[in-house]
């Protein structure tokens, strides 16, 4: 459904990704992973048309997107939630909704029934009036993914969607994340939160310096030693497993 | 709501006005407040629900006014045909600027610099030329009868011009409930946030600069009407341009009856300034200033504001 070939983007001399390429098919949770800095909300950007990809191509169901302006990557169903978010602040829960609602509900009554159902899904159902302003961060999430899912989506790149949350509220928005994979929808996230990763992802990509670095399974990608020094540093690998075999020994 | 109630009112209370005011000083007056209004509609249009702050709404009132003035005068045309030509072409030009300012991303401070440049140009050159009427401005013949749009009755005028703030209103309105006017505001509110749920930046600003550029206009084409006399000063002039943001920030941005409320408050205070200093000349300004200081000071959301809408939404905690 997704397919990233060699993505590049460079700003200034820094390459901040650098030939990545990644592909996910209809229905899956894919999750991109890798230490701060590896490029993945450039990466993010560069699919979603926020920034030009200054070589590489990216194709959506089958067509070409590269450097598609956002509203038209939007349109074909390809959207995105932000990292930081992006609430429309002097809006309430609702109207904030409706603006995704609308992408395919010309009628406002219609754009603000679709919210209400939206935000039942993502557990903001007693939140439908309050301004976006006075939202807590776990809301203002839930609020990022409402939206995103309001456009109906056919792929949402979720942007770390769980940074800054508890536990138990980590565990509430992967059950909400499933929930929508289970409704039809593909999903490609980037997270630091490896309860969430491991509990949500079916496939994971490692990037790291702007590069896939690794790929496969969370259980194979978090014992390759490539991954390990990515996250920890050169010889890091070697330091754990010498010291995972000392431990043995004894 | 009671913001909305009051604004009712107020509109009622305007369309009495004819009826009981018999001094000729007075009517016209209110009828500039009324344009002023209307003006300021045209300007909150894409200052309040779009959140493009331009300072130079000059440049669309004086499109309309030498337009109407310049078809009618050297052209022939009939006043209607030659008012809603230069309406139309006033929106084009809104349309083709618009089109360069916001494909570039220019915002803030860039585009209120950019829109005042602007009217500034247009005011030069209108002076510059004899076809445009050059230092001396246009005067449109006196010709009193309906199929002129002249009114020997200034209160038939008036009435007409009351109509076009209501009708003002009502654009405010529907902005408040539609799909242009919520992806209008989603941009004001956040850009990036609103390209992502597909809104099109470029053509829903264009759009609404359009929209605000033709409503300037036709004030314009009205004051014309009105006075049968305009000049560069007068139409491209940045006094034009503040009156627009001025009415509109003071009244409440972003609300269906702020431009209203404002225009209101200013004129009657400036004329007030006016009666009781015998007119000192300049002091109705001295006043404006002050107005607009307190306004900005202690009421974020203009007077509609203070009649309760919306309160400022207060943070539950401090987010990172």
């Amino acid at each position: 459904m997704l397919e990233v070939r060699n993505l590049a983007k460079r700003f200034g001399g820094l390459a901040a990704v650098d030939g990545a390429s990644l592909d996910v098919a209809e229905g899956e949770i894919v999750a991109l992973i890798g230490p701060n800095g590896a490029g993945k909300t450039t990466l993010f950007a560069a699919i979603s048309g926020f920034v030009r990809p200054d070589a590489g191509s990216v194709r959506f169901d089958g067509a070409e997107i590269t450097g598609l302006a956002p509203h038209l990557i939007c349109a074909r169903g390809l959207t995105r939630t932000f990292q930081i978010v992006q609430p429309f602040e002097t809006l309430t829960v609702r109207e904030n909704i409706a603006v995704g609602a609308h992408l395919h509900r010309p009628a406002r009554r219609e754009a603000l029934a679709h919210a209400e159902a939206v935000a039942r899904r993502v557990g903001l159902g007693h939140r439908l009036d309050q301004p976006a302003a006075g939202l807590t961060v776990a809301a203002r999430k839930r609020l990022e993914l409402a939206k995103a899912l309001a456009t109906d989506p056919k792929l949402i790149l979720l942007d770390e969607v769980m940074a800054g949350l508890n536990p138990t509220e980590v565990d509430e928005v992967v059950s909400i994340v499933r929930s929508i994979r289970d409704s039809g929808v593909t999903i490609l996230l980037t997270e630091h939160v490896m309860q969430a990763v491991v509990s949500l992802a079916e496939r994971v990509y490692v990037l790291a310096n702007g590069k896939v670095i690794a790929q496969g399974s969370t259980a194979s990608v978090t014992s390759d030693p490539k991954v390990i020094e990515a996250y920890l540093g050169h010889g890091a690998a070697e330091r754990l497993r010498s010291r995972k075999e000392a431990s043995h020994a004894s | 709501m009671s913001a909305r109630i009051a604004g009712c009112v107020l509109l009622a209370a305007l369309l009495v006005v004819p009826f009981v005011v018999r001094s000729e000083f007075w009517l016209s007056f209110w009828l500039l407040v009324l344009m002023f209004a209307f003006l300021g509609q045209a300007w909150n249009v894409l200052g309040g629900y779009a959140g493009q702050f331009s300072f130079g709404h000059a440049l669309f009132f004086g499109g309309g006014a030498f337009g109407t003035a310049i078809l009618q005068v050297r052209h022939g045309l009939n006043a209607y045909l030659a008012g809603a030509v230069a309406i139309a072409l006033t929106a084009l030009v809104g349309g083709v600027l618009g089109y360069l300012i916001f494909r570039y991303r220019l915002r803030g401070a860039y585009f209120a610099l950019v829109t005042l440049a602007f009217a500034e140009v247009a005011r030069v050159l209108i002076a510059s030329f004899e076809y445009t009427g050059g230092g001396f401005g246009m005067l449109v013949p006196l010709a009193h009868g309906a199929a002129n749009f002249q009114f020997s009755d200034r209160r038939i005028f008036y009435l007409i011009v009351w109509a076009l703030v209501a009708g003002g209103c009502l654009i405010a309105l529907w902005l408040e409930g539609s799909r242009f006017g919520a992806q209008l505001i989603a941009l004001r509110e956040n850009e990036d946030g609103a390209q992502a749920l597909g809104v099109d930046l470029v053509r829903t600003k264009v759009l609404a600069l359009m929209l605000s550029a033709a409503m300037a206009a036709t004030v314009g084409v009205f004051y014309v009407q009105n006075f049968l006399f305009v000049d560069s000063h007068i139409a491209f002039g940045p006094a034009m341009s503040i009156e627009a943001l001025l009415v509109t920030i003071i009244g409440g941005m972003g609300t269906i009856f702020g431009p209203l409320f404002g225009a209101v408050l200013l004129h009657a205070v400036g004329e007030l300034a006016k009666q009781i200093t015998g007119n000192a000349p300049g002091l109705n300004l001295v006043l404006y200033g002050v107005l607009l200081i307190l306004a900005l000071r202690f009421l974020p959301n203009g007077l509609a504001g203070i009649l309760g809408r919306k309160p400022k939404p207060v943070r539950e905690t401090a987010d990172a």
